[in-house]
């Protein structure tokens, strides 16, 4: 479970955000993606494009050419390394390679997109709460998008459940901004919301899901807009790995020298 | 016998005492009940293995009582309705009542005919936990207590509990039950990050605080300060700045 607390404007973490999920249409993974702001459908049209990955070393070596000859494009690759959570079981397959390389300024083509399978969650076209879930003492929102995961696991059988299928695969799941007033959670308004646990409970019976299939899970949150912070140290207990973006986009260090070649900070 | 250990990390992941005292009760021929809310069975039986003892097969012969709270969780909120005579062990999760959760382990070790287990043991992976879920901390602290007079009074067993705690920490009700813990334990444990950032040959550091003074009126508190490294199989010890990079 990759918890990302998210910049002040949501740029970085939005990036982040997507590829993760761009990682996830190059290595065939199915996508689930959830969210209070923007439609999935829109976030999906907006992956960047990846490097074709048998020619990223040829790639790297035409930039430096092009750098020398001067009709450099303005264009930032950014190297993304990290590994897939097996969970109860190990993968089935073994990567030769982890990541890929990814080309911000395009965006990914359409029928690369289409290639994997996803499934939305946009918080505004969901059915109402089922009775049952009333029972949870939880934010309707959070329990709503429980439930949609929770279905999907078991209906695609990421968590083993059919036998039938002997081809395995991964669910990345993407939920963005969460805990934000878009769901319905008055966490980032006041000091003393009303359900504080709201959040905690859901990012628990999340791990329970994760743990149980084979899926791993970013989540971005606005941190800083959260004002009870025992609530961020208790997310930060329930997380396996807690990433913060710092930018410097309006702050006094934008123009400290000593900051002038960065964006920002990464917090892990 | 009959002793409350407290296990503290600060700064770092605490969990490896964890693994350490389910795999020494195990080995001991106690029996254990183990409350695992923060990682799921085969995260812990992986472990087990690496330290010589088989989870599976602790669960089979009626050694190891063991509650998965992940799973209990989904159990809860995704299966089929409950039975009324058997309520989930995580039912505070709607109701924040924790007697449900006393009563899996107040029936979990006591003796029946037959056992042959040397002293029970309640672990608990762990606590703070239960706060994010809901419980109120005067709750957490009834239910721990209950468990102290079950487990340790009546039926002269050990419990052991992992915390979770920082410095300047905001979570009011963390520091609350971590404190009163403190007070109420026999011996402490304390894992701490080193203060100066991540080290490779330094894991941590481990203060160990035997509460002489719970039991003697007159005695002070043993402290004892070490660092430690964790590798695959154990975790070495060693006297602070003695580590085996700086010899």
């Amino acid at each position: 479970l990759v918890f990302t607390e998210e910049d002040t404007y949501g740029l970085y973490s939005n990036l982040v955000f997507k590829y993760f999920l761009a990682e996830g249409v190059v290595c065939g993974h199915d996508l689930f993606v959830a969210s209070a702001k923007e439609h999935p459908d829109n976030i999906l049209k907006e992956l960047p494009a990846p490097l074709l990955d048998d020619t990223y070393g040829k790639e790297l070596g035409d930039e430096a050419a092009a750098l020398k000859s001067g009709d450099f494009q303005d264009s930032m690759k950014i190297a993304w390394r990290y590994q897939n959570l097996p969970k109860m079981e190990a993968s089935p397959t073994t990567y030769t390679k982890f990541g890929h390389y990814y080309d911000v300024s395009k965006k990914m083509s359409p029928e690369l997109c289409r290639s994997v399978k996803w499934h939305s969650f946009y918080l505004h076209e969901e059915s109402s709460l089922e009775p049952r879930m009333k029972a949870w003492s939880m934010n309707s929102g959070y329990a709503r998008l429980l439930q949609s995961i929770q279905k999907i696991i078991s209906q695609e059988g990421f968590d083993g459940s059919d036998p039938q299928k002997k081809q395995r695969n991964v669910l990345r799941i993407g939920i963005q901004s969460l805990g934000s007033v878009l769901w319905g959670d008055d966490i980032c308004c006041s000091d003393t919301p009303e359900d504080p646990h709201s959040l905690t409970k859901f990012l628990y019976a999340l791990r329970g899901l994760l743990r149980k299939s084979l899926s791993a899970c970013i989540i971005t949150v606005p941190a800083h807009l959260i004002q009870n912070k025992a609530i961020m140290e208790r997310v930060t207990n329930l997380s396996d790995v807690v990433v913060g973006l710092e930018s410097f986009i309006g702050s006094e260090r934008e123009t400290n020298p000593l900051y002038k070649d960065y964006h920002g900070k990464f917090h892990l | 016998q009959g002793k409350f250990t407290l296990l503290r990390d600060t700064r770092t992941d605490g969990s490896f005492l964890v693994h350490h005292f389910l795999s020494f009760y195990l080995r001991a021929g106690c029996k254990v009940c183990f409350v695992a809310l923060l990682q799921s069975f085969s995260h812990y039986s992986i472990v087990a293995q690496k330290l010589g003892v088989s989870l599976a097969a602790a669960k089979e012969r009626g050694q190891l009582v063991f509650l998965e709270g992940l799973k209990s969780c989904l159990d809860l909120l995704f299966g089929e309705e409950e039975q009324p005579g058997q309520p989930s062990p995580l039912q505070f999760l709607s109701t924040s009542d924790l007697r449900a959760l006393f009563d899996l382990v107040r029936m979990s070790l006591t003796p029946t005919d037959g056992d042959s287990w040397k002293g029970p043991v309640l672990l608990v992976d762990d606590l703070s936990v239960l706060l994010s879920l809901g419980a109120a901390p005067v709750a957490v602290l009834d239910f721990i207590h209950y468990c102290r007079v079950a487990v340790c009074c009546q039926l002269q067993g050990n419990i052991v509990v992992l915390v979770h705690s920082n410095e300047d920490s905001e979570d009011e009700e963390n520091e609350l039950v971590v404190n009163s813990l403190c007070h109420h334990s026999d011996l402490i444990l304390w894992a701490e990050g080193l203060a100066t950032g991540f080290c490779k040959d330094v894991h941590g550091q481990i203060k160990i605080i035997q509460r002489l003074s719970l039991r003697q009126a007159a005695e002070q508190d043993l402290v004892q300060i070490y660092q430690y490294k964790i590798q695959d199989r154990n975790v070495t010890f060693f006297a602070r700045g003695l580590s085996a990079a700086v010899l």
